[in-house]
């Protein structure tokens, strides 16, 4: 594998084999049968279910059912994230297939936006491809695209066409070769089991001193905890679409190269085991993180 | 862009020169002394050293310098004894040039300079007009003068023969002397400027050279071209003042400042009078402080006042060159230079270090900002026997600026009166005036006596100050030294060096211990220094004249730990040799930092570079990609897939040449329709829906039938034509015009990759490829199978699929390990690099990787019809029934000069238009041709005969583009071939052979699959430029000269690539030969009237070959590839629509017996210009024919044996 353009493949074709099981409280007439699915990782959980639905709404009753969601190990899964976020995120350790229970009652309001149509779908995804634009041109080059280029970086995300879609990102990946790179990098880190949805903030992909920031760079500065001490054991995996890019890769070939289909560099982090056993049960957040794990293990 | 230099001077009179690849000063180590002054072209540099001669130095090419001396030996026949050199007493001389006028034996010829050798001795040309003349070169004639023939007739009384010999430039990259014939030079020059090479191309390398003397004189060196790179002989120039300065720009723009401080402008400069005729007065742009400085461009004109404020001339153009206004500038500067495409440097005022203005662009002329260029010199730490010898000799030389008494002086620099009389001298030379400043910044408590005596030396740009502040001084000393200097100079400077040496070294050592080895030495050192200077001020007075500059060093270097850390002081920069534009890259401007990373940095950046694709980061990811694919996909692969594949329809609107009569542009809908085929492959149908009379019809295309996509050249619509096997066989592509440029490029991007998708064909072309061109300059690529050259039954021509590749070419040449050169219209050399893509094809269609941006320039000409009457002479105003006045050269299109576009949107004008003189059948001296009629043939002088004129217009336009294609600077070319040689090992060493534009024959080394490139260019000499050449197997070369003949090279091997000498074949009766293709044994030529010969008779033997034979007409270019299959671009190739011209055809029938085959086969076109098979060596299935010998049985050594007695008896049974 020499070429970039293979990254790209390999990224927009990462799939999560999953196991789709009906919540146990859930009112069916028959016993429902699991079912099996390979997930796209830049998608989005509504938007590939379909399948999903259809085939358990065949043991249920019309009136038990509601808007349809997802949970996994009791965290409620956010379908506007990307699929592969939430993987790596709350189920990087498991083994798979990734075990998702399926909900048609008791919508949790508090943790999930509501999902009606694809419609929602689109705008969201949509809107995350204009505000990583504003951050890379300015929006100079969504606002210069036709209403049916958008839409066709959208088809191209729903009916899973690479080429399509990548005939029309490519002009949002593209940057003034004198200025080499983006303005700002579009970029979402996403820490496990923490409260706060996750970092989003201005970063330049190249110093004021024409040096190419990388990835080490960014951490550094958004999330210094993430960084290793000299010598010490590393406390924090840092995961972009299942892999563990090296500190020194350079962050603009990371937003061209690993971006999502909305344009965001998504950065999934989390505290490592080995980590969470020094540091013993002082926390909260490596006691859920504990039980957790505990739970999943048979 | 190819590497050039920038050329500086510091204030130590050490030249360097700074790469615009590198990042460091390099010491021009083999200047042997200290340099005032440089200007550069990008050939050469010129230079003003400390003795005031002017000193050149050629920058060393591939192409060497020759000169071709010739003279003629003239004899008349008598009936005693037949010819005889006794001529009539009114003949001309027995040895003459050739109009007879001037005697010229063999020993008057003499060497020019010491720069100069000669390549061989005397000999007689045996070519006479393309034709081999019979024995000794003799042509003959009725008398003296008249028309020479190469037969002796029974009318021929007079005979003569032409004597040949080259003598070579051999001072390349050194410093060498420009001789100078007078016996009264002008007096010693204190400034030079260099310029003018686009006034004209002919003679080739002409450059124009101004001097401006001590004096205030100016002087004009004539006769500077490529062959004669030194000139010939200095003319004064008259002046309505006295200069000081004087800046010639690579135009017609010659300004000079004068000594009251008004600057004067050159007029009436031109092709054919580049001295120009002239002076026009400018105003300094402050009213109160006088210009020192001018620096001028192509269009532009920058100054600098007394005061140091800069200044830059709006409204400067060729038409206009004095300009209309004076605008400031931000940035004080003691001098500014403006090189090519009018980037401007500068030396800082304040800091004396060299600075580029950024932004300089041609809408931009004044540029953004000044940055300062901050690279290290080289040797900056390590030299220390150059910086102590340059020091010591700086402090001569500085004072030596003044120049003849200093000489004196240091010739008796151990006698007690010289020194006494040095710094005397100094003293008397710094004007009050410029005084002033140095002194004033001293603080009190310095003695008062040692820094006078010093000041005066500090800069050698001080000195210029001095000088126009007030040149009294400089004037007394012009009195006392007069007669001095040129009795002495040629002794006094390596004395003077062999005197110094020693005792700076003495003085010196102690520093050199202490490791401070390039103080640096200034006023402002001066300064921070005066404490330890009062305490060392005695020795310095007591020493004698040359120490005084070594203690001085010594004291300062004490106290300046870090001087060699600090900027380089630099007194003078050239950048006419600097070929920088907006695009270029340059490292110079902060390497200060961290280098290294910033270096690294700056790769993995960019999209292209190669160290980054083996960077640890990058492996990490690619192979965490692979073992997450294992991790979390290799199991699951029975998984259903959540999202079904389906039907991916494209739709657009676009216009359609609509197939019936009357033809025209009507909208119509388009749509691609993909899908994935039964076997996972994709495929796609094209549709385009269009209205005929109301009803609603489509057309379309299986996009796995569809054999090339071919951007058309228009120049208001963005339109391409789509060919199938069918439309290529009717000549009727389906013609597309989309709205934009961007859309037509996103659908070609998206159609070729579907082609592509639908055919299986992926990545970069293989090294069997054939490579195409099309009139328009796109490339194309085909990937031939084996069955494309087999017999009987070869893949039709028309089913080939063509991809394009990007980038712009006019030739490509390859061969069969996978090496390929182009050649663009502007004649750059250009190596594919292994990539695929560029252009319109972004992202998925191209690599990423062995991209980069390739530019192209051409002309486009314009016709300037004139008819004569008898009352107004040639006007514009023609016959009713006359062309156009402003025409395309059929007369038939008005172009006038504001209707007249660039051929296409992708170029832009990058010139204003110009009268072209360069036009066959020659022009007059305002570019005229003359005829009797419109049409008719024109030639270039006036006779009563004529009624009618022309002229011919050109303007330059560029297209940016980007493909897989590096430049090879720096020789322009205009042919090239590649042994087509069977794959082998990696290493062997592939002949290469080219033309360069200029006609030099050149054969390239070093070239290897890994490195396509090469390494050098060998230069083969020739008696005549040539025009095309051809290496074959068995390293056969063959070539065509620009007067039609054709050559054979002999003895070439790999022992010997360049071989040793050629064999003059005559061209076929009557015809003027113009390409050669060789292949495995056949040599194919094409002449001028489009017939193709094949030449008959070659064998191992006698690899000349015996005669030509005709086989074709209508005939533009041959390819021969190393099978001997031969391919051509036809002209007037019938169609059922339409003939075309520029048609892709293929020989059918050539088999090893029958090497000049029997039909055409023919392929996509028109509109092709060139096509190479030289890369095809895919041997055809086997085919029994039992009565041959099999052509592909193993022939380790050569090929042509092999192939030598099928031939005979080819011959024979013929």
């Amino acid at each position: 594998m020499a070429d970039d353009k293979d990254v790209l493949r390999d990224v927009w074709f990462g799939r999560i084999p999953t196991c789709f099981t009906l919540n146990q409280d859930e009112v069916t007439e028959r016993e429902a049968e699991p079912y099996y699915l390979l997930l796209p990782r830049v998608s989005y959980l509504t938007l590939v279910t379909d399948k999903v639905k259809k085939h358990f709404l065949k043991v249920m009753k019309a009136e038990d059912v509601e808007e349809m969601w997802f949970e996994y190990e009791g965290t409620p899964l956010k379908w506007h994230y990307p699929i592969g976020v939430l993987f790596d995120l709350h189920a990087s350790n498991t083994v798979l297939p990734w075990s998702i229970t399926v909900h048609f009652k008791n919508f949790p309001d508090r943790d999930l936006l509501h999902c009606p149509s694809n419609s929602v779908i689109e705008a969201h995804f949509m809107s995350s491809i204009k505000e990583a634009d504003a951050l890379k041109h300015k929006s100079q080059v969504v606002n210069d695209m036709q209403k049916k280029d958008h839409k066709q970086l959208w088809m191209g995300l729903q009916n899973d066409k690479f080429d399509q879609f990548w005939a029309m990102n490519r002009k949002l990946m593209e940057y003034p070769t004198e200025e080499g790179g983006f303005r700002y990098i579009p970029f979402r880190i996403y820490q496990a089991m923490s409260d706060r949805p996750f970092i989003q903030k201005l970063f330049r992909p190249i110093s004021p001193e024409g040096n190419a920031h990388t990835l080490g760079n960014l951490l550094k500065e958004m999330y210094p905890t993430a960084i290793p001490n000299d010598g010490e054991p590393k406390r924090y995996q840092v995961v972009i679409h299942g892999i563990e890019p090296l500190l020194e890769t350079p962050l603009q070939w990371l937003s061209e190269h690993l971006s999502h289909p909305d344009n965001f560099l998504h950065i999934s982090s989390w505290i490592t085991q080995e980590t969470v056993g020094l540091n013993g049960g002082n926390s909260e957040l490596t006691d859920s993180l504990m039980r957790g794990r505990s739970e999943s293990c048979p | 862009m190819p590497v050039s230099l920038l050329w500086a001077v510091d204030v130590y009179g050490r030249v360097y020169s700074l790469s615009t690849a590198g990042q460091q000063w390099e010491h021009c180590h083999d200047a042997q002394m200290e340099f005032k002054r440089v200007t550069a072209a990008q050939q050469c540099c010129w230079g003003i050293a400390c003795d005031n001669n002017i000193y050149l130095n050629v920058h060393a090419s591939d192409l060497p310098v020759r000169y071709q001396e010739e003279t003629y030996e003239n004899q008349r026949w008598n009936p005693v004894d037949g010819f005889s050199e006794r001529l009539l007493p009114s003949d001309r001389w027995q040895w003459s040039d050739v109009t007879g006028l001037q005697h010229q034996p063999l020993d008057s010829f003499r060497l020019p300079s010491d720069s100069w050798e000669w390549e061989a001795d005397w000999y007689i040309d045996e070519n006479f007009e393309g034709e081999p003349t019979e024995k000794g070169g003799w042509t003959y004639a009725i008398d003296f003068p008249a028309t020479y023939t190469k037969d002796k007739k029974w009318n021929s009384c007079v005979r003569r023969r032409r004597w040949l010999r080259y003598r070579r430039y051999k001072a390349m990259d050194t410093w060498s002397k420009i001789p100078s014939q007078q016996t009264t030079l002008p007096d010693p020059f204190s400034d030079i400027s260099c310029g003018g090479w686009e006034i004209s191309e002919e003679p080739r390398g002409r450059l124009s050279l101004w001097a401006v003397s001590l004096q205030g004189k100016v002087w004009f060196r004539e006769g500077i071209y490529h062959q004669n790179p030194e000139g010939s002989l200095w003319e004064e120039v008259s002046l309505p003042g006295e200069v000081v300065q004087i800046s010639c720009g690579p135009g017609d723009l010659v300004w000079a400042a004068l000594w009251e401080g008004q600057l004067i402008v050159r007029e009436g400069i031109g092709r054919d009078c580049p001295k120009g005729t002239s002076w026009a007065v400018v105003d300094s742009p402050s009213p109160d402080v006088g210009a020192i400085h001018v620096a001028v461009g192509v269009n532009v004109v920058w100054a600098v006042t007394k005061d140091n404020k800069v200044w830059f001339r709006r409204g400067v153009n060729s038409h206009n060159p004095c300009g209309s206004g004076w605008i400031s500038m931000v940035g004080e500067m003691i001098m500014v230079n403006v090189g090519l495409n009018d980037q401007v440097w500068g030396i800082s005022c304040e800091d004396r270090a060299v600075y580029f203005r950024q932004g300089v662009t041609s809408s931009e002329l004044s540029g953004k900002t000044w940055k300062v260029i901050s690279v290290p010199r080289d040797g900056d730490r390590s030299h220390s026997s150059a910086s102590a010898n340059s020091l010591q000799s700086a402090g001569y030389y500085f004072s030596g600026e003044v120049r003849a008494q200093s000489v004196v002086s240091d010739v008796e620099s151990d006698t007690e009166k010289g020194s006494t009389d040095g710094p005397a001298c100094l003293v008397t030379s710094a004007s009050p005036e410029s005084f002033v400043d140095a002194p004033t910044d001293h603080t009190s408590d310095q003695p008062t006596d040692t820094p006078k005596a010093r000041i005066p030396k500090v800069t050698s740009d001080s000195f210029i100050s001095e000088l126009v502040s007030d040149r009294e001084p400089a004037k007394t000393i012009r009195d006392v030294g007069s007669a001095a200097p040129a009795v002495l100079e040629e002794e006094t400077i390596p004395g003077e060096g062999e005197v110094k040496a020693p005792c700076t070294d003495s003085s010196l050592s102690p520093t050199q211990s202490g490791g401070l080895l390039d103080p640096q030495w200034s006023n402002v050192d001066l300064e921070e220094a005066q404490g330890q200077q009062a305490q060392t001020a005695a020795d310095a007075e007591s020493a004698d004249t040359c120490s005084l500059s070594s203690v001085a060093t010594y004291t300062l270097a004490m106290e300046d730990p870090y001087g060699a850390d600090e900027h380089p002081l630099w007194a003078w920069v050239s950048g006419g040799g600097c070929s920088v534009d907006t695009h270029s890259q340059l490292n110079w401007f902060n390497c200060t930092m961290n280098t290294s990373s910033l270096v690294q940095s700056v790769q993995s950046m960019s999209l292209s570079v190669t160290p980054a694709q083996t960077a640890a980061w990058r492996r990490q990811i690619f192979e965490q990609l692979s073992e997450r694919t294992k991790r979390e996909m290799d199991n699951f692969r029975h998984y259903e897939q959540a999202i079904e594949q389906s039907v991916w329809v494209k739709k657009g609107t676009m216009q359609w040449w609509r197939d019936w009569k009357p033809h025209k542009w009507i909208d119509v809908h388009f749509a691609l329709e993909q899908f994935s085929g039964p076997e996972g492959n994709k495929d796609g149908i094209l549709f385009i829906y269009y209205n005929f009379y109301e009803e609603k019809k489509y057309l379309h295309a299986f996009i796995n039938e569809v054999t090339i996509l071919v951007p058309v050249l228009n120049d208001s619509k963005h339109t391409f034509a789509i060919y199938t096997p069918e439309r290529t066989k009717q000549r009727w592509p389906i013609r597309l015009a989309a709205a934009t440029e961007l859309e037509m490029h996103d659908w070609l991007a998206l159609l070729s990759v579907s082609c592509c998708d639908s055919r299986g064909i992926q990545g970069p072309p293989s090294k069997q490829a054939i490579w195409s061109i099309t009139c328009k300059g796109d490339i194309f690529v085909s990937e031939p199978s084996p069955a494309l050259e087999a017999m009987p039954y070869p893949t039709p021509c028309d089913q080939m699929f063509w991809r394009q590749v990007g980038g712009h070419l006019r030739t490509v040449e390859c061969n069969s390990v996978g090496i390929v050169w182009g050649i663009g219209y502007d004649h750059t050399a250009w190596v594919y690099t292994g990539g695929y893509g560029g252009g319109f094809f972004q992202g998925l269609a191209s690599s990423t990787d062995n991209i980069y941006t390739q530019t192209d320039v051409k002309s486009v000409y314009i016709y300037e019809n004139q008819r004569w009457n008898p009352v107004t002479g040639y006007t514009n105003r023609g016959l009713p029934t006359d062309r156009y006045m402003w025409s395309d050269a059929s007369g038939l299109h008005e172009c006038t000069k504001t209707n007249t576009k660039p051929p296409s949107p992708q170029w832009t004008w990058v010139s204003d238009w110009a009268i072209d003189y360069s036009v066959s059948g020659g022009t007059d001296r305002e570019g005229w041709q003359y005829a009797a009629d419109f049409p008719a043939s024109y030639h270039g002088y006036k006779t009563m005969k004529d009624f009618v004129r022309r002229r011919r217009w050109a303007r330059k336009c560029k297209l940016n583009t980007t493909g897989p294609w590096q430049e090879i600077p720096p020789i322009p070319l205009s042919d090239v071939t590649i042994l087509p040689c069977a794959a082998q090992s990696s290493v062997d060493v592939v002949p290469l052979w080219a033309i360069s534009n200029k006609g030099d024959v050149l054969c390239r080394l070093g070239v290897t699959t890994l490195t396509p490139a090469g390494s050098s260019w060998l230069h083969v000499g020739t008696d005549q430029p040539f025009k095309s050449i051809s290496i074959g197997a068995a390293s056969q070369v063959w070539a065509i000269a620009k007067d039609s003949s054709a050559f054979y090279r002999g003895s070439v091997s790999p022992q010997s690539p360049a071989g040793d000498c050629w064999y003059h074949i005559p061209s076929p009766a009557k015809q003027k030969l113009k390409q050669v293709s060789v292949g495995r044994t056949s040599v194919y030529t094409v002449d001028e009237n489009g017939n193709l010969w094949y030449r008959q008779g070659v064998t191992p033997s006698y690899p000349q070959g015996s005669s030509w034979e005709h086989i074709s007409n209508n005939v533009r270019k041959v390819s021969v590839g190393p099978l001997d299959q031969v391919w051509i671009i036809a002209d007037k190739v019938q169609g059922s629509h339409s003939l075309s011209c520029g048609t892709v055809c293929h020989r059918l029938g050539v088999q090893p017996m029958e090497p000049k085959g029997q039909s055409w086969d023919y392929g996509i076109g028109g509109g092709w210009d060139h096509i190479t098979v030289r890369g095809n060596s895919m041997e055809p299935p086997r085919i029994c024919l039992p009565s041959l010998t099999d052509p592909s049985a193993p022939a380790p050594r050569s090929p042509l044996l092999a192939r030598s007695g099928e031939v005979n008896s080819n011959a024979v049974g013929c």
